[in-house]
């Protein structure tokens, strides 16, 4: 996954309405390594600069105030600011006002490089959003009129033809197109969009390539999809989630308790006569206050929904992202999640008196005519197993094909007087015995280990010199996909249960439930099953993720706290759904999940450390403002600092550098890998906490090192 | 025997005590919050009050059972001390000025028993027994109620209810405390401590000239003020008094007295939520502070320097040679890391750290173990704020004993750790700011800071020990730390209750592999980092200059 995310970054985005977003690869899950699977593509210092301009837009205070944290430092900048032009000749006032400027625009610049990843997609996804005018059918539906597309009301219906741009979300009532989604998928093969069925949503924007559909509009303009992604890849719709509001409510109840202990502090210093100049006081102030985290937290928060769009995946509301780090449990579509979409041949089998070379050879015949994932398996599988050639249609002269149909259900081929049939248990059986053939005794016995063993049995069946016969059976069976098993582990140690969901018969979903290792199956789905099963994990205080796509999955999926809808789903499931897949990807669930803790670690391990900082920079400062009254205090020193105005002024410099220095790990979050909460705590802890201790002491310590070669500071 | 080791030796028998009482106490503590039953006297009470026991109460009423009970409680108490001139029974001694009057029924109903008169020359047996020492018992109540309302809020489910306040209270007070203390007022007193309803006695001093001494209801006054961490003395000297604390076991069995409810609460709130190890994390945390201060304590008074240390071997100035160092060490740890705050050595006289040990251990909030009930909420308090910086680390919402710690319980937790910072540095400025207050301090420099310091920061964490040296006896000490007892007592229990009704209308959310787990030591480790980072932050300045100061300069 990282690579093609490095890929995007890489590539600026072009003049023409190209995607911006690789077309998502489908990388197999079990070959990836599990670090850094959802890293969040590679910073650029360049992003720095260019965002500068709007960093510094943002200090109006009426933004600001949304930040406590910031907004605190924003007046003591002002402070310090008013404060050393009345004594201009202060060299440390001026210092100490330029570093709190820049704390202050360096947080604004982490917000401002966060909000500009997301700029330049909106930007692309605008052009697509050109505007158009719709042919709209008359109320009588005989003839067209043509509007602008803003015009479009719900319930209109529109005429799009090849070489149109869709004019607005909807639903085609009528006809078949292939439309070019790649505006807003990435991905350049057209699509088919048919009236009726779960392949009906269209989306303003997207291109019909052929045919003529009537659509009826089911959003306003100004609210349609592609509108709703604009605004939230612009962070423009983002709104706080509750654990953002909760950690801003602590942060700012932390920033009180300090501004107490700075305030207070002045009527103490002053009794033991080391009256404290302002400019020092609120110095201090600023060091305390928890401004690392204070200056990343709305980075964060935008950088995981922009992880989210990097793999192709929209979250309506940042509360979805969240709750996926939450999720207990995971439903899973079995198809195209858990196995491959197809059932493959795993085995031949032969009845008694044949033998399995004799039994691959007619299989590989019969199917040479089946072009259906099935048939080309048993092709594959007769070579690979039996080392025999593939045979094309060509090299047999007088053959007559016989190709797969629903009706018929079975393939075959009539070659030299040999009539050779695969197909479904109960056809083959009919066609043998209308051949005035008989069915071998332990083919039946056969068919029904498969079918126990989850499997679906096909028969083989031959008419030659010898009659009509059944030869063996083909063993199909589901396939899981490579590396399921590992990360459904990984998913159990960090304390998720999967629930696979399959239309199968119990029987079979129990085999392939064990074989993929999920922890439950639910066999025989309807989408009311499926809602039950939602709520009844929910009333355990569970929350659940699913993904789905068709229009009955709909309830389920609103139902669900992350609801998942595949783009190439009815516009009714991507309304439901709190996150629309675009590349209709169900496996990303488990990537959905992971970002969404990803997320809150990222939070978490910020808001440790820059607490944890704050330690240090007592040592720092303390010393430095109260020795000259007690001497003794200087031994509080233990960094060693070269003077009081170093000392101060290192701690200030320290505090708007760590920002920049961690506006890198703010947005690509950090590494994340699946583990037990209780590995993932000491990791963490050791790293941010124990780190966030001890780095400010030697980043201070270098520092005034540095400063202190400057003359007059030393 | 050296006095180290048999300051070890007396740390090691305490902690034995302890730890025998745990499970007991602590269990039979979880039944009596829990019982459905009533006996005949609560009975009468509830019936005199006019109170339903039955009736489960949502968290507002729970509150208002609370501030009204201590609002009566209060100017019952005030009215009582203006009284005291016409009320028979006083000793002949005058009604207490009205700022006076409203500090100790302040104190007394907050907890705090922060005393800014002369125990044996104010305060005639009416007022002791029948005001002080009914308030010994009924705060203490209060505390534990608030504490157990606040564990039912995280052992149930979609509920507001928080059980029964007056029921609480009554059965905390007739089932726990009172049959302690007759016990232990039977152990006082086979130790010696005085119990009647004598006069004032003249005697003689070997030296010529006389003395006063006062007879009262002492033991039974006594058992109370440790067992109810309440600290209010009898006489001035409070536990350093023969009267109060004869001999050296009588010391060892007050310090007991202090700390074993406190302990045995966390047994009590492992067994109501259902999950022993989550109340044995918290003893943890509890034990590592308690035993760490008292090491560090011990460490600091053995060790100081200077030729009138090294004849005393320490730091004696202010101690009784009865308990020596060790004892005095381990008492002024256990009465400052609880809400306790009787003295049995003179604080003030402590070395330089010593002092910001004491001050240090009261500032974390009085959390471990705390006082009776208030410490177990304010650890919870702070266990929630662990949970909500640390949990975020395993990637996932915040969750403590399955409750989600979400906006609305991170306000009611911020609001708690903001009250009591609040209160003692913006007194403490405001004293030192203002050109009177000052003139109360009987020492300069760093030490005379720490006196103000420490009144403050005794009175808003409801210690009510002093540090000795400071003449609190003025309007305006009387007024300013009256109001920091009464709101650093009451705030934080509004939102205590607010949390708890919070979390008690939660669904709980089940516990897997993903889930923080909050009975490992790596938990305990986390919790205590937590707790002295984020005290330490907002009081460093403030202990630089005072204690700090102090103690480095030598």
């Amino acid at each position: 996954m990282t690579t093609d995310v490095k890929k995007q970054d890489a590539m600026p985005p072009t003049k023409e309405a190209a995607p911006t977003r690789a077309p998502h690869q489908d990388v197999p899950t079990g070959h990836k390594p599990a670090e850094g699977r959802v890293g969040g593509g590679l910073f650029d210092p360049k992003q720095l600069l260019k965002s500068f301009p709007d960093a510094v837009r943002k200090l109006d205070p009426r933004v600001m105030v949304k930040s406590p944290v910031m907004f605190v430092v924003l007046v003591g900048s002002v402070v310090t600011t008013v404060l050393a032009l009345k004594d201009p000749t202060d060299w440390f006032g001026w210092a100490i006002t330029v570093w709190l400027w820049l704390t202050t625009v360096f947080a604004n610049l982490a917000e401002a490089v966060a909000e500009g990843r997301g700029k330049a997609q909106a930007d692309t996804l605008r052009k697509a959003k050109t505007d158009t005018v719709a042919r709209r059918l008359t109320q009588d539906g005989k003839s067209e009129e043509s509007v602008p597309g803003t015009e479009l009301r719900i319930g209109d219906l529109v005429v799009c033809e090849a070489g149109d741009i869709i004019p607005g979300d909807g639903d085609v009532v009528e006809g078949v197109a292939s439309v070019d989604e790649s505006a807003i998928t990435g991905e350049s093969a057209p699509v088919i969009r048919e009236s009726g069925g779960d392949r009906s949503a269209v989306t303003g924007g997207t291109k019909v390539l052929s045919d003529r559909i009537v659509i009826k509009i089911t959003t306003k303009p100004g609210e349609t999809f592609i509108d709703r992604m604009i605004n939230l890849v612009e962070g423009a719709a983002r709104q706080k989630t509750p654990n953002e509001i909760a950690l801003n409510i602590l942060l700012a109840s932390l920033t009180i308790v300090f501004l107490l202990a700075v305030v207070t502090l002045q009527p103490f210093a002053v009794y033991a006569g080391a009256k404290q100049s302002l400019i020092v006081l609120t110095a201090l102030l600023v060091c305390l206050i928890p401004t690392t985290i204070g200056a990343l937290l709305s980075a964060i928060g935008i950088a995981g929904m922009d992880r989210l769009v990097q793999r192709n995946v929209l979250a309506m509301s940042g509360r979805a992202v969240e709750a996926a780090g939450d999720v207990s449990t995971l439903l899973l579509d079995k198809t195209g999640t858990i196995t491959l979409g197809n059932r493959q041949a795993a085995e031949f089998v032969p009845v008694k008196g044949t033998t399995a070379a004799e039994l691959a050879d007619a299989a590989q015949l019969s199917s040479l005519a089946d072009e259906t994932p099935e048939g080309r398996s048993i092709v594959v599988l007769a070579k690979e197993k039996y080392g025999l050639r593939e045979r094309h249609q060509g090299e047999l002269g007088q053959a007559e094909w016989i190709a797969f149909t629903a009706q018929t259900r079975m393939s075959g081929v009539d070659v030299d007087g040999r009539k050779v049939r695969k197909g479904a248990t109960g056809s083959v059986v009919a066609w043998v015995e209308g051949q005035g053939g008989r069915v071998a005794e332990d083919a039946q016995a056969l068919t029904d280990t498969i079918s126990q063993a989850g499997g679906t049995p096909l028969l083989v069946a031959v008419e030659d010199a010898d009659g009509a016969r059944v030869l063996g059976v083909i063993h199909l069976k589901d396939v899981v996909k490579e590396g399921m098993r590992e990360r459904f582990d990984e998913l159990r140690r960090m304390g998720i249960k999967t629930v696979m969901i399959t239309g199968d018969n119990p029987l079979t979903a129990k085999a392939i439930a064990e074989e993929a290792g999920v922890d439950d199956f639910l066999a025989e789905a309807t989408p009311e099953d499926k809602m039950a099963l939602i709520k009844r994990e929910q009333a355990g205080g569970k929350l659940v993720a699913m993904t789905g796509d068709g229009t009955n999955d709909a309830p389920a999926l609103a139902q669900a706290d992350v609801g998942v809808a595949m783009n190439t789903g009815t516009s009714a499931a991507k309304e439901a759904g709190n996150m629309v897949d675009l590349d209709s990807n169900p496996t990303k669930l488990i990537e959905i999940v992971e970002i969404g803790k990803q997320l809150l670690i990222t939070r978490g391990a910020l808001t440790t450390f820059s607490i944890a900082n704050d330690v240090a920079k007592y040592f720092a400062i303390i010393p430095a403002m109260f020795a000259v009254a007690y001497p003794g205090l200087d031994k509080l020193n233990i960094m060693g600092l070269a003077s009081p105005e170093s000392a101060i002024l290192s701690a200030v410099i320290f505090n708007a550098l760590i920002i920049v220095a961690l506006v890198p790990l703010a947005l690509k979050g950090v590494q994340y890998r699946p583990t037990s909460a209780d590995r993932m705590l000491r990791r963490n802890l050791g790293l941010y906490g124990l780190g966030g201790l001890i780095a400010p002491f030697i980043g201070i310590k270098l520092i005034d090192l540095l400063i202190s070669l400057i003359p007059g500071i030393g | 025997m050296s006095p180290q080791t048999a300051g070890v030796l007396q740390l090691l028998a305490l902690i034995g005590a302890l730890a025998l009482a745990y499970r007991p106490l602590g269990d039979y503590m979880a039944r009596v919050y829990s019982s459905e039953k009533h006996y005949k006297p609560e009975k009468w009470i509830y019936r005199a009050i006019g109170a339903n026991p039955g009736t489960e109460m949502r968290w507002p009423a729970y509150l208002r059972g609370v501030l009204a009970f201590s609002a009566v409680s209060v100017l019952f108490l005030y009215a009582l001390q203006r009284l005291q001139g016409v009320l028979p029974g006083s000793l002949g001694f005058q009604s207490i000025d009205p700022d006076q009057a409203f500090n100790t029924a302040a104190s007394f109903v907050a907890n705090t028993n922060w005393q800014s008169y002369y125990g044996e020359q104010a305060m005639g047996h009416v007022v002791q027994t029948g005001g002080l020492a009914v308030q010994n018992f009924v705060s203490a109540a209060v505390g534990m109620a608030v504490a157990v309302a606040l564990v039912r809020g995280f052992a149930r489910s979609r509920t507001g209810e928080l059980g029964n306040f007056w029921a609480d209270l009554v059965r905390g007070t007739v089932r726990i405390l009172l049959p302690m203390a007759v016990i232990g007022a039977l152990v006082l007193v086979a130790c010696g401590a005085i119990q009647n309803f004598a006069g004032i006695h003249e005697v003689g001093q070997f030296t010529g000239g006389s003395q006063q001494w006062n007879g009262g209801a002492v033991a039974s006054q006594e058992v109370i003020k440790e067992l109810g961490t309440n600290g209010g003395g009898y006489f001035n000297a409070n536990s350093a008094h023969p009267f109060e604390n004869p001999t050296p076991f009588s010391n060892l069995f007050e310090i007991f007295l202090i700390l074993v409810i406190p302990f045995s609460l966390t047994r009590t709130f492992g067994r109501m939520v259902g999950n022993l190890r989550q109340g044995y994390a918290i003893l943890a945390t509890m034990a590592v502070i308690w035993i760490g201060f008292t090491a560090l304590m011990m460490w600091t008074e053995f060790a100081g320097h200077g030729p009138a240390f090294e004849a005393a071997g320490g730091a004696m100035e202010g101690k009784e040679t009865r308990f020596g160092i060790g004892a005095s060490a381990i008492f002024s740890v256990a009465t400052t890391l609880t809400s306790t705050g009787a003295v049995n050595s003179f604080h003030s006289s402590y070395t330089g750290f010593g002092g910001g040990i004491q001050l240090l251990g009261m500032q974390l909030g009085e959390i471990a173990p705390g006082g009776v009930g208030s410490g177990l909420y304010g650890m919870l308090i702070m266990a929630v704020i662990a949970v909500f910086i640390a949990g975020l680390m395993v990637g996932r919402t915040p969750e403590y004993l399955g409750k989600k710690i979400g906006t609305r319980e991170i306000k009611f937790a911020a609001c708690y750790i903001l009250i009591t910072p609040a209160l003692v540095l913006c007194f403490t400025a405001a004293a030192m700011a203002l050109p009177t207050p000052a003139n109360s301090m009987t020492n300069t420099g760093a030490h005379g800071f720490s006196e103000i310091l420490y009144a403050y920061t005794s009175g808003a964490n409801n210690n009510g020990s002093a540090f000795a040296g400071l003449n609190a006896d003025t309007q305006w000490f009387n007024s300013t730390i009256g109001i920091a007892m009464l709101l650093g007592r009451f705030l934080p229990m509004v939102f205590v209750l607010a949390l708890a009704g919070s979390l008690a209308e939660q669904k709980p959310v089940p516990e897997t592999a993903g889930t923080l787990r909050t009975d490992k030591p790596l938990y305990t480790g986390l919790l205590v980092g937590t707790i002295m980072i984020i005290t330490g932050l907002t009081y460093f300045p403030a202990l630089a200059l005072g204690p700090l100061a102090e103690g480095l300069a030598s």
